[in-house]
């Protein structure tokens, strides 16, 4: 009798899930499986609400990134209602996009990633986590912790509120930028920006080359890939532009968000709440790790692959150094860790560019006469773990009578299941394994997230 | 000085209430390393329920002096663990409105299961139909609850997410030997500095996508009260706390109403009944309030206040 090896919950991620590994009698894996625990009903619940108080709503989506689902739904509702923003309204919700970015990507890289890579994967479970960080180097953990945090400080004074935002609104925003507070995230920003530039060239030179062996072997296997571009250029875009979805061989369709439902399709399984999006092109969804079919990821090293370039010019120097390595598309999932820093740079560079824009302080800041109809509307943003899909329809009262959501971590649903199995498959062999082990498995999870 | 052992989890939750323990800011670095000592927290640490390398049958987590908790109880694991943490923390602290309330998730108790599913599994535009899926995943109860409809709470810090003021002040309060903390019993408006004239006459109930009137240029002890502006501003009858120990409300601060997201001003208290009071006395008409369910149970649904439709 083989048996089973139950990894509860997966840590150092958002979210519920667990790993359940399969050993035959000789003790290799024959099966494992990543099961999502949670169905939370957000498509249900906002059901019969004014469209206008869902971006309000689906921010608890989750408290990681709740301003990428404020600002998408925010979007998806305006549609509905077909209300055309304000040049000034555009701008500020963008520059917000942007500012949430950056204390996220700190976070994700430095608290929950870098244990594994700072400390090593076999390092102690009691110790392998952001205390043992703080222990290792404490100048930079206080670093972290401060830039992490006036990162935060910097939206939340402008915005309100950071977690969980009210500041966007149906056409536009609700407050305008002043000049006095311009000034202040601006040098907020720069400060941001040096230190950034700083961490990717830490990581770049002296935590990823002593792990470039694991990186080639976990969770590696071929698939498709889902971002947002620019249209006129093909540039990596966070907040606003057309969807790529690329196969495995770097071929790709471009098109608008209302045209998802022609590109995306989504499969049930029965041992996991979550579905499992994939590429409709190829017609069905295959979860083989030999042979993967429709299977497609989001998220940093997605973006980082359909795009054409970066769109500011630090991170196309990163993006050079990159793909001189690694080439376009590469599929090796622990270079997520790596993609994520690059867009950390367009991203601090984007919002200088935004809050150096004479609109940014218009006061034209949101659009009136708004009246309710019945609409259909898809708002799409880039959040840290992927592409945001909120599709609305409403009533002639504007209340909702239809939502369709597909976020960052369903469509990474089926890679990280592959990503999880290859792995498990790599490195459990003749019944041996062990905590560092099945901590791997793990960072082949971690790498999507968020 | 020996450190306090403290536990963390997360049920029905989004991982806001995470990241505001995160935003404690600058002394929190300083709480890890001299005072506090994590023994549990699955998103900052990698302890399992069933042994390191998976092999227990049973869930089980470490004994520690202080368990803090957010999120509702929405499933089967949710509960089993809740349960668990009770068993092994002295103290267990609610932290957020959907632990001590429900929160937004509480919203599906107005909503059947079999509808969500059915949606989710069947119905919507992008998905195959398929059965619904029963393997390896812990079964739905009935609603979302909250903590207290299961075990006893110590202490309660709502909000979503709630203030680091309030959970610094608890923490600290804890280390110095205090198991008391109290959140204050008060509105919203009694923090809030807008202009109130308590005239009445206005007719009309403005939906969200209007603007409130007021000048970017002045405080908000300058702007007229929301509410008496004709915009459902949920101030009077929310808990106060959202601006921590001393700032304004946060949404008023961004010129845009309340919607509620501290709960109920006290236990017990009754949102929707005095709600409809507190219109009456600017000259609403309550009766024209579209969604009202959906606005006055918004973030507490759980201890049965929310009820399904049909
Ligand atoms: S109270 Fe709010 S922030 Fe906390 S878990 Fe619930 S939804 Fe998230
Ligand atoms: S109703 Fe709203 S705007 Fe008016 S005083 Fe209360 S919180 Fe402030
Ligand atoms: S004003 Fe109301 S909804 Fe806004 S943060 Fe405060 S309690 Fe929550």
């Amino acid at each position: 009798m083989g048996k089973t090896l139950n990894i509860a919950p997966i840590t150092r991620i958002e979210g519920h899930a667990s790993v359940a590994i399969h050993l035959d009698d000789s003790g290799n894996v024959s099966d494992a499986k990543m099961h999502v625990l949670s169905l939370r009903g957000f498509e249900q619940f906002v059901l019969g609400r004014p469209v206008e108080e869902v971006p309000r709503i689906v921010p608890r989506i989750c408290g990681i990134c709740p301003w990428h689902h404020h600002l998408a739904s925010n979007k998806a509702a305006d549609a509905c209602l077909g209300v055309e923003l304000p040049p000034t309204g555009r701008k500020l919700r963008e520059l917000c996009q942007m500012m949430a970015y950056i204390p996220d990507k700190i976070l994700h890289f430095y608290f929950l990633a870098a244990p594994d890579f700072v400390l090593g994967p076999d390092a102690d479970y009691s110790v392998r986590n952001v205390v043992g960080i703080v222990g290792a180097n404490p100048e930079l953990a206080k670093k972290v912790v401060h830039m992490r945090y006036k990162g935060q400080m910097l939206l939340e004074k402008f915005a309100g509120k950071v977690i969980h935002p009210i500041a966007g609104v149906v056409g536009g925003f609700s407050k305008p930028l002043l000049e006095d507070e311009r000034k202040e995230i601006l040098a907020g920003i720069q400060e941001l920006k040096d230190f950034c530039v700083f961490t990717i060239k830490f990581a770049r030179e002296e935590v990823f080359p002593k792990y470039l062996d694991a990186v080639k072997i976990l969770g590696v296997f071929p698939s498709g890939y889902l971002g947002t571009v620019r249209p006129s250029d093909g540039a990596l875009e966070l907040y606003d532009g057309e969807l790529r979805m690329m196969d495995k061989d770097g071929n790709f369709d471009q098109f608008t968000y209302p045209e998802y439902v022609d590109h995306i399709g989504e499969h049930t399984e029965p041992w996991s709440y979550l579905k499992f999006p994939y590429a409709k092109k190829h017609g069905a969804l295959k979860l083989d790790e030999n042979d993967p079919v429709g299977v497609y990821r989001a998220n940093c090293l997605a973006r980082i692959n359909v795009c054409d370039k970066m769109a500011t010019p630090l991170a196309q120097e990163e993006l050079d150094i990159f793909r001189k390595e690694f080439g376009r598309p590469t599929h090796l999932t622990l270079l997520y860790h790596w993609a994520r820093l690059i867009e950390l740079v367009q991203a601090c560079e984007k919002a200088e560019e935004l809050l150096n824009d004479p609109e940014i302080t218009g006061r034209e800041h949101r659009a009136k006469n708004i009246q309710p109809r019945a609409g259909d509307g898809v708002g799409c943003v880039e959040a840290p773990r992927g592409t945001l899909i909120h599709h609305y329809k409403t009533d002639d009262n504007g209340l909702v009578t239809m939502a369709n959501l597909i976020v960052g971590t369903t469509h990474n649903n089926a890679p990280m299941n592959l990503s999880v199995k290859q792995a498990a498959k790599a490195l459990i062999k003749d019944g041996k394994y062990d905590q560092g082990i099945l901590n791997r498995v793990e960072m082949a999870i971690r790498a999507y997230d968020p | 000085m020996t450190k306090v052992t403290v536990a963390e989890e997360w049920l029905n939750a989004c991982a806001g209430c995470e990241i505001a323990i995160l935003n404690v800011g600058d002394v929190l670095v300083d709480l890890l390393v001299n005072n506090l000592d994590f023994v549990h927290i699955p998103v900052l640490i990698d302890k399992k329920y069933f042994g390191q390398t998976g092999e227990e049958k049973e869930l089980s987590i470490p004994e520690a002096v202080v368990g803090i908790v957010s999120g509702g109880v929405r499933n089967e694991e949710h509960k089993e663990v809740l349960l668990e943490m009770r068993k092994k923390c002295q103290i267990l602290i609610a932290l957020g409105t959907c632990a001590t309330d429900g929160g937004i998730p509480a919203l599906i108790n107005m909503y059947s299961d079999e509808d969500l599913k059915q949606f989710y599994y069947k119905d919507s535009p992008t998905t195959d139909p398929a059965d619904y899926p029963t393997e390896h995943i812990p079964p739905l109860l009935d609603r979302c609850y909250a903590l207290d409809e299961f075990v006893k709470v110590d202490l309660s810090l709502p909000g979503c997410p709630p203030h680091p003021d309030w959970i610094a002040g608890a923490i600290l309060a804890l280390l110095d030997g205090k198991t008391e903390f109290k959140m204050p019993e008060r509105s919203v408006c009694d923090a809030c500095p807008t202009v109130r004239e308590s005239k009445k006459g206005i007719e009309d109930i403005k939906r969200l996508y209007e603007a409130a009137e007021y000048d970017p240029e002045k405080p908000l002890n300058e702007m007229r009260c929301l509410l008496e502006q004709g915009l459902l501003c949920l101030g009077p009858v929310t808990g106060v706390g959202c601006g921590g120990t001393k700032g304004a409300p946060r949404c008023i601060s961004a010129r845009v109403p309340c919607r509620g997201c501290y709960g109920p001003i006290r236990k017990g208290a009754k949102p929707l009944v005095d709600y409809m009071g507190a219109l009456a006395s600017v000259g609403f008409d309550p009766n024209k309030m579209l969604d009202r369910r959906g606005y006055l149970a918004r973030f507490s649904g759980a201890h049965g206040v929310l009820k399904k439709i049909g």
